[in-house]
C-alpha cells in the first residue's frame, strides 16, 4: 500500500500539496485529476521518491520513500525520458539493466502490440510513438506500483486508444496498483476504479467511478460540479 | 472494438445490458463460452475489475455460470433465458411507452401505430 499522511510540499513558498492524506491499494486503477498546477504531478513525484515531503510522510509498503523506492515503483515521467540517440531496442536493453524486475519477454510483447520496431532510432520516432515507447518500458516492469504522469498528454486519439488498451492488457491487477494523472478523463474513465479530484494542492473528493455514475453523471461532470460552476474545469 | 458508454450509468451495468441483449438475440447461445475477463476487457476497453464485476452479476442473475478452470459460460437453463427475454421485453416496452407518453401519445395511438407497423412489416 502507498500511504500519504498529512503530506505538504512547498516549492519556494508555493504550496504544491497541502495536508494531503490518501491510501492506494493494489488491485485498483486510480486516476488523479485536476487542472494544471493542482498538485497532480507533485503527488506522483513524492510517491516515486523523486521529491521529499516538506511535512508529513509518504510510505510504500511501510517504507519511507527515497530514490531507492524505484525498486518497487515504476514511474513514468511526463517528459521524454528515453535518450534520443538510442534505438528502440537499445532503450529496452538499457531499461533492463536498470531494473531487476524488468521483464524482457513482456517488453517485446508490448513493443509488438504498440507496433514499434527495435531498429528505429528514438529521435526519428513520432511523438505518439515516443509516448508508446516510454509506456512500454514502464509497463514491462513487474513492479507492484506503477505511476504514470499524464500518459496521454499531447497525443492523438488513436495513440491514446492504443495506450489505454496496452494498459488493460499489460497491467496485472492481482499484483499491481496503477495510478495515473490525467487531463484526458473521457478516454481513461472506463479503466478507472477510483478517481481523486485535486485542486490547489488539496483533495476535493475521492470516489469510485461506479459510485459517481450511479448518481447519473460521468467523471467529467462530477469534476465540473465539485470544481464549482464559477471556475469551470474546461476539460 | 471500444464501446462508447452512456455517461449516466455504471459501466458494468451497460456491459450487463450488452451481454444480455446478445444472449436474447441468440448471438451468444446457451452453453457458449464467454471470452475471458481479460480478453473481453481489452476488446471493449474497460478495466478488468469492471469486467469481472459484470461476469459476477451475470452469475448472480443466473444467466451465466463459471466452471472452475474452464471459464464462464452462458447458462443452459432455457427457462431462465426465456425469463430474461421477457424481462428485456418488459424493460424496453416500458421505456418506449414512457418516451411516447412524454411526447403526448396515448396507449391507443401507440397500439394503432404498432399495428400499422406490423402490416408494413409483413
Amino acid at each position: 500500500m502507498i500511504r500519504l499522511q498529512h503530506v505538504s510540499k512547498s516549492y519556494l513558498g508555493h504550496k504544491a500539496l497541502d495536508d494531503v492524506s490518501i491510501d492506494f491499494t493494489k488491485g485498483k486503477v486510480t486516476g488523479i485529476v485536476g487542472e494544471n498546477g493542482s498538485g497532480k504531478s507533485t503527488s506522483l513525484k513524492l510517491m516515486a521518491g523523486l521529491v521529499r515531503p516538506s511535512k508529513g510522510s509518504v510510505l510504500i509498503d511501510e517504507e519511507p520513500t527515497n530514490r531507492q523506492i524505484s525498486r518497487i515503483v515504476a514511474y513514468m515521467s511526463e517528459l521524454d525520458q528515453v535518450p534520443p540517440f538510442f534505438t528502440v531496442g537499445e532503450s529496452l536493453n538499457f531499461a533492463s539493466t536498470q531494473f531487476p524486475d524488468f521483464d524482457r519477454e513482456q517488453a517485446e510483447e508490448i513493443l509488438a502490440f504498440m507496433k514499434l520496431e527495435k531498429t528505429q532510432k528514438v529521435k526519428h520516432l513520432s511523438k505518439g510513438n515516443r509516448g508508446r515507447l516510454k509506456m512500454a518500458l514502464t509497463m514491462a516492469r513487474n513492479a507492484p506500483y506503477i505511476l504514470l504522469d499524464e500518459p496521454f498528454s499531447g497525443l492523438d486519439p488513436m495513440v491514446r486508444n492504443s495506450i489505454v488498451k496496452g494498459l488493460i492488457k499489460f497491467v496485472d491487477l492481482e499484483k499491481q496498483a496503477l495510478i495515473i494523472t490525467t487531463h484526458e478523463i473521457r478516454e481513461i474513465e472506463p479503466i478507472l476504479d477510483e478517481v481523486i479530484a485535486i485542486r490547489k494542492g488539496k483533495i476535493l473528493s475521492h470516489n469510485t467511478v461506479d459510485g459517481i455514475r450511479e448518481e447519473g453523471r460521468d467523471v467529467v461532470e462530477w469534476l465540473e460540479d465539485i470544481y464549482g460552476s464559477g471556475e469551470g474545469y474546461g476539460a | 472494438m471500444t464501446i462508447d458508454f452512456q455517461r449516466d450509468k455504471p459501466i458494468y451495468q451497460q456491459l450487463l445490458d450488452r451481454l444480455s441483449s446478445e444472449i436474447v438475440r441468440g448471438d451468444r447461445k446457451p452453453g457458449d463460452k464467454l471470452p475471458s475477463v481479460r480478453d473481453y476487457a481489452i476488446e471493449t476497453g474497460v478495466n478488468p475489475n469492471t469486467m469481472s464485476r459484470t461476469y459476477k452479476e451475470l452469475e448472480v442473475m443466473g444467466i451465466a455460470e463459471t466452471r472452475r478452470g474452464q471459464g464462464t459460460f452462458v447458462t443452459e437453463d432455457e427457462e431462465r433465458l426465456e425469463q430474461l427475454r421477457n424481462e428485456m421485453k418488459t424493460k424496453h416496452t416500458e421505456s418506449f411507452v414512457s418516451q411516447m407518453k412524454d411526447l403526448g401519445f396515448s396507449i391507443d395511438e401507440m397500439i394503432e401505430e404498432l399495428k400499422e407497423n406490423k402490416e408494413g412489416d409483413s
